[in-house]
């Protein structure tokens, strides 16, 4: 049961063959089961998810079940869940219970989903290997001893392990697709404004966006259906209809002209990673699809230009985090300063205090024209390269991640080379595309991604795409052994 | 050393907007703490701002009443700074492309003349909570219902030369946010915040000299003050070979002194940016088109209407549209009234001074337009004098009734019967030989003065209800 898909399970509950009630507990005890060698989430809420199967069984009965009703999924930590801790990762947030639920969660739950626990994640979603998280390191279900990249390390292992159908997840630079690309899964982020970010917690707001984490490209066809939309709570949201992602699925693919980035296939890229791309866009190829050759001479500036904009945001969105209304707070301050100064040192961990630093560093005065604003040039000049792109093909391919899943630890240490493990997704993030991570054959036994970039909105034809070659190949079928 | 003083303002106009700049939530004044602060305001992980489209039509009618430029397209940007009041740990604001650009308004000197002051800009940002010091032992209180709350705040050039000019100035702003309705000025309660930036230098020296930033000013009277006192402050400093440091100072209403309260080298490095939550505020052509359209009459312009409309002078009718609750006030009361001088001498003289004495603003006045028009009918039909009228006016005013419900209540209404008038008149005549007989040897020119005698003599027989022109009239014929 555990091993259906989403289109699958939907069939399954509205025939009769299972109820929403027996999956969820069938879930529930696989979480048992294995999410003590995962670590894949953060908060179980079994109770939550049981009252929502059994409202969802109701609506099954009565004929008004949609694709999701009834669907065992999970929540990345950042989103905001009424009466459900929200901890973001972070120590600073260990003990916090929102209000609210984010515009995405009441979405899906509108949609019928049920909610199964809240996922483990890199701290404030900054990591690309879940090693920062104050709840502590997720392990890949392919390789227990190495990463399941991040941030949304937790909703992709989830998935992966086939501890929930689905998961939510979020992607600043790179966030959903690295991980998924890590663990053999389909993750999407969309365009930026596609879903709401109320109620997400913000880490770098200009970059930020919601997207589903699925078995398939068909899978996430649902699920964005279930997530998107415009929000009047977000002033960035997009004001356009959702598009019907799934009618579009069946579409045949030959002439799609898919652009393959020259700069992304040279140094940096691990060869049997390479090696499974190739053979991507050969069973691409196979299905009619043209390739051109493609180039985006400014995207070797994206890394730096991120790690300008990103921290520069985060150093802002995070200092609501000061232990005076919500939150860690410090035990006996002294005076107000004492209060701010411990209560940030000990609720965030170190690469969250870096990043911090280094944003508050480049916005200071003086420097703000020589960092801040160039990166944002640079950003202009990445979103130039992509429209240029776009005018010589419908979508771009490219590897998601440099190489396969790392060892636990192997990166911890060197900030720089894990931030270049998200080379090939952070541009996307500056330029706001949508992008698309899909299994490729396996490389040495670990997953490998490639990643489908497409113009703004144009999610429709990367799900067709990714749809038609899942359709055809096996690489996103294989459950992790032991799972 | 002759010294001449420059006066920049910055004044934080808090927009009468029913709802806060970026959140639903209610903008009335003394609420319970924390009973007005949505998730919003409080700065909750995962919230989001989304502009009220009232405080923008607020901000371009003001643009477009000091002749300003509207900017088509202008930023929120992010002042970063921690503070126990400020929950986001940054302020919305507009920094490098505010709302209002560049505009003047002409202020009135004392000898008469008049000056233009140029505004700067004008720029929309959020107002903080409040920090509340006392009341909780060795702890500090939050307040949030103030935070969000939007703001106008509108930056002079730094034209003003005087504290006099400085607080024309401001009442000039504060004249124009309250007539185009879109702050009630109330400065007690912080609805209308003045800050001055005050430095000096020899006089005929083109460069500025170092400014401080004078604060916590809530009337004119104290601007006017600290000010003056800042004036003198700075040329001891300078005149006993000191520097003036630049930095914040402080009023002190109570001891009329300003203290520093924070300088330069302490000050925040705010890192701006623009705010990427929120998109480039852009506004178009037909928008401001239709906020010109509904704009009201501006001061100015209904100053010269009362000139030209209803026969005032000059300083009266400069008086009475001083502020929009007088010019309406008056308005109402003189179309009551039909007879616009006789209301205007009203609303200046018995009414201010009540109004005065009492401390009470003309909106709460316990006589309203309507019922003073109607007073100044009774004085107009002459069914009572201009001199009763003041009785029936502090009987209105101490809330026995009406006009004509005091007068029919003291039965003050004039004696105009030709009958009683001339049995009253024939009674005094002959109860006073003497006078009469006086009167009739006199010389003719002194004759007007003395028929005052009998005037005052039947005026107080009638408890001064008789008809002052009718007694005038019969006695110069019976004494004649």
């Amino acid at each position: 049961m555990h091993n259906k898909t989403i289109v699958e399970l939907s069939a399954a509950l509205r025939g009769g063959e299972v109820s929403s009630t027996e999956l969820t507990r069938h879930m529930l005890q696989r979480i048992k089961t294995h999410d003590g060698a995962l670590n894949s989430f953060i908060s179980v809420t079994e109770e939550v998810a049981l009252a929502q199967a059994r409202a969802a069984d109701e609506r099954i009965a009565a004929g008004q079940a949609g694709p999701l009703t009834g669907v065992p999924i999970a929540h990345k930590d950042i989103f905001c869940t009424r009466d459900v801790r929200t901890s973001c990762g972070s120590r600073m947030l260990e003990n916090f219970v929102s209000p609210y639920d984010a515009t995405v969660v009441a979405n899906l739950q509108r949609a019928g989903a049920v909610m199964l626990g809240k996922t483990n994640m890199d701290e404030f979603a900054m990591g690309s290997s879940n090693e920062t998280s104050w709840f502590g390191a997720v392990h890949n279900p392919w390789d227990t001893d190495r990463v399941p990249g991040g941030s949304s390390g937790g909703s992709a292992t989830a998935v992966a392990a086939r501890l929930c159908a689905a998961a939510t997840g979020t992607d600043t630079g790179g966030s959903i697709r690295q991980p998924a690309a890590l663990t053999g899964i389909t993750g999407l982020k969309p365009t930026y404004g596609r879903c709401s970010r109320w109620g997400m917690i913000a880490f770098a707001s200009s970059l930020d966006q919601a997207g589903p984490m699925t078995r398939s490209a068909e899978d996430a066809a649902l699920m964005l259906a279930g997530m998107a939309g415009f929000d009047e709570r977000d002033s960035t949201s997009a004001q356009r209809p959702v598009e019907d992602y799934v009618a579009g699925l069946a579409n045949d693919i030959r002439g799609v002209r898919i652009g393959i980035v020259k700069e992304f296939l040279g140094e940096g890229l691990d060869a049997g990673v390479g090696a499974s791309v190739e053979a991507a866009l050969a069973g691409l190829q196979g299905l009619g699809a043209e390739l051109v050759e493609i180039s985006l001479p400014n995207a070797g500036l994206s890394v730096p230009a991120y790690y300008v904009v990103a921290p520069a945001e985060c150093s802002s969105n995070l200092a609501r985090f000061d232990g005076v209304r919500y939150g860690h707070r410090c035990d006996d301050p002294k005076d107000l300063e004492d209060l701010y100064k411990r209560s940030r040192s000990e609720g965030f961990g170190a690469e969250v205090q870096r990043r911090i630093m280094i944003g508050t560093y480049a916005l200071s005065a003086g420097y703000y024209d020589a960092y801040y604003l160039k990166a944002q040039k640079v950003r202009q000049l990445i979103a130039d390269d992509f429209r240029r792109a776009f005018a010589q093909c419908d979508l771009i391919a490219s590897p998601t991640a440099p190489g396969i899943a790392f060892r636990l630890g192997e990166k911890a240490d060197d900030p720089v080379a894990m931030y270049l493990s998200d080379i090939y997704t952070i541009a996307v993030n500056l330029a706001g595309l949508p992008g698309l991570s899909i299994p490729a054959p396996a490389s040495g036994g670990m997953p490998v991604g490639l990643q489908l970039i497409g113009n703004y909105f144009d999610e429709a034809r990367l799900l067709n795409v990714a749809h038609q070659l899942q359709l055809e190949t096996d690489w996103h079928k294989p459950t992790p052994a032991g799972f | 050393m002759q010294w001449e003083t420059v006066i920049g303002l910055e004044i934080h106009t808090q927009l009468a907007t029913k709802s806060k700049i970026f959140s639903g939530s209610s903008t009335t004044f003394g609420a319970e703490p924390n009973t007005q602060a949505a998730l919003i305001d409080l700065g909750m992980p995962g919230v989001l701002p989304v502009l009220n489209k009232e405080v923008v039509r607020m901000a371009v009618r003001f643009g477009k009443a000091i002749g300003a430029q509207v900017a088509e397209r202008s930023v929120f940007a992010r002042k970063n700074y921690f503070y126990p009041d400020l929950p986001k740990g940054y302020q919305i604001s507009q920094y490098e492309l505010p709302v209002v650009g560049k505009g003047a308004v002409e202020i009135l000197l004392d000898d008469g003349l008049t000056k233009t002051v140029g505004v700067t800009r004008a720029h929309l940002e959020e107002d903080a909570g409040k920090s509340l010091h006392e009341d909780f032992h060795g702890m500090t209180g939050i307040d949030l219902n103030r935070a969000g709350t939007p703001l106008l705040e509108i930056v002079s050039e730094p034209d003003m030369r005087s504290a006099r000019e400085a607080v024309a100035y401001a009442k000039k702003i504060h004249q124009i946010v309250t007539y185009i309705g879109i702050c009630d000025g109330n400065m007690q309660e912080g609805s209308f915040r003045v800050d001055a930036n005050v430095s000096i230098r020899p006089e005929g020296q083109a460069e500025f000299g170092t400014r401080a930033e004078l604060k916590n000013i809530n009337s004119f009277r104290f601007l006017e003050k600290a000010i003056n006192y800042e004036i003198e402050r700075q040329i001891e400093v300078i005149e006993d070979g000191g520097q003036v440091v630049q930095e914040t100072r402080l009023y002190d209403a109570n001891k009329d002194e300003t203290r520093s309260m924070r300088s330069k080298e302490e000050a925040n490095d705010y890192r701006y940016f623009p705010d990427p939550d929120l998109l480039p505020l852009e506004i178009e052509a037909s928008f401001i088109a239709e906020v010109v359209a509904a704009m009201p009459e501006l001061p100015d312009a209904r100053r010269a209407r009362f000139e030209s409309e209803y026969g005032l002078s000059a300083y009266d009718a400069d008086v009475l549209t001083s502020s929009r609750a007088q010019a309406d006030y008056y308005e109402a009361a003189a179309a009551a009234g039909g007879d616009a001088k006789l209301a205007a001498n009203w609303v200046m003289g018995e009414l201010a001074a009540a109004l005065n004495r009492d401390g009470v603003d003309i909106t709460r006045s316990p006589v309203d337009a309507e019922s003073l028009g109607q007073l100044v009918a009774r004085i107009r039909d002459n069914t009572i004098s201009g001199k009763i009228a003041k009785d029936v006016f502090a009987a209105m005013w101490a809330g026995e009734g009406g006009a004509d419900a005091v007068i029919e209540a003291k039965g003050l209404k004039q004696i105009t019967d030709a009958g009683a008038i001339e049995a009253l008149v024939d009674e005094v005549i002959a109860a006073n030989p003497e006078q009469v007989g006086n009167y009739r040897n006199a010389d003719p020119a002194k004759q007007p003065k003395m028929l005052g005698f009998f005037v005052g003599q039947i005026m107080k027989k009638s408890q001064g209800k008789a008809n002052p022109q009718q007694v005038n009239a019969l006695l110069r014929k019976k004494l004649g």
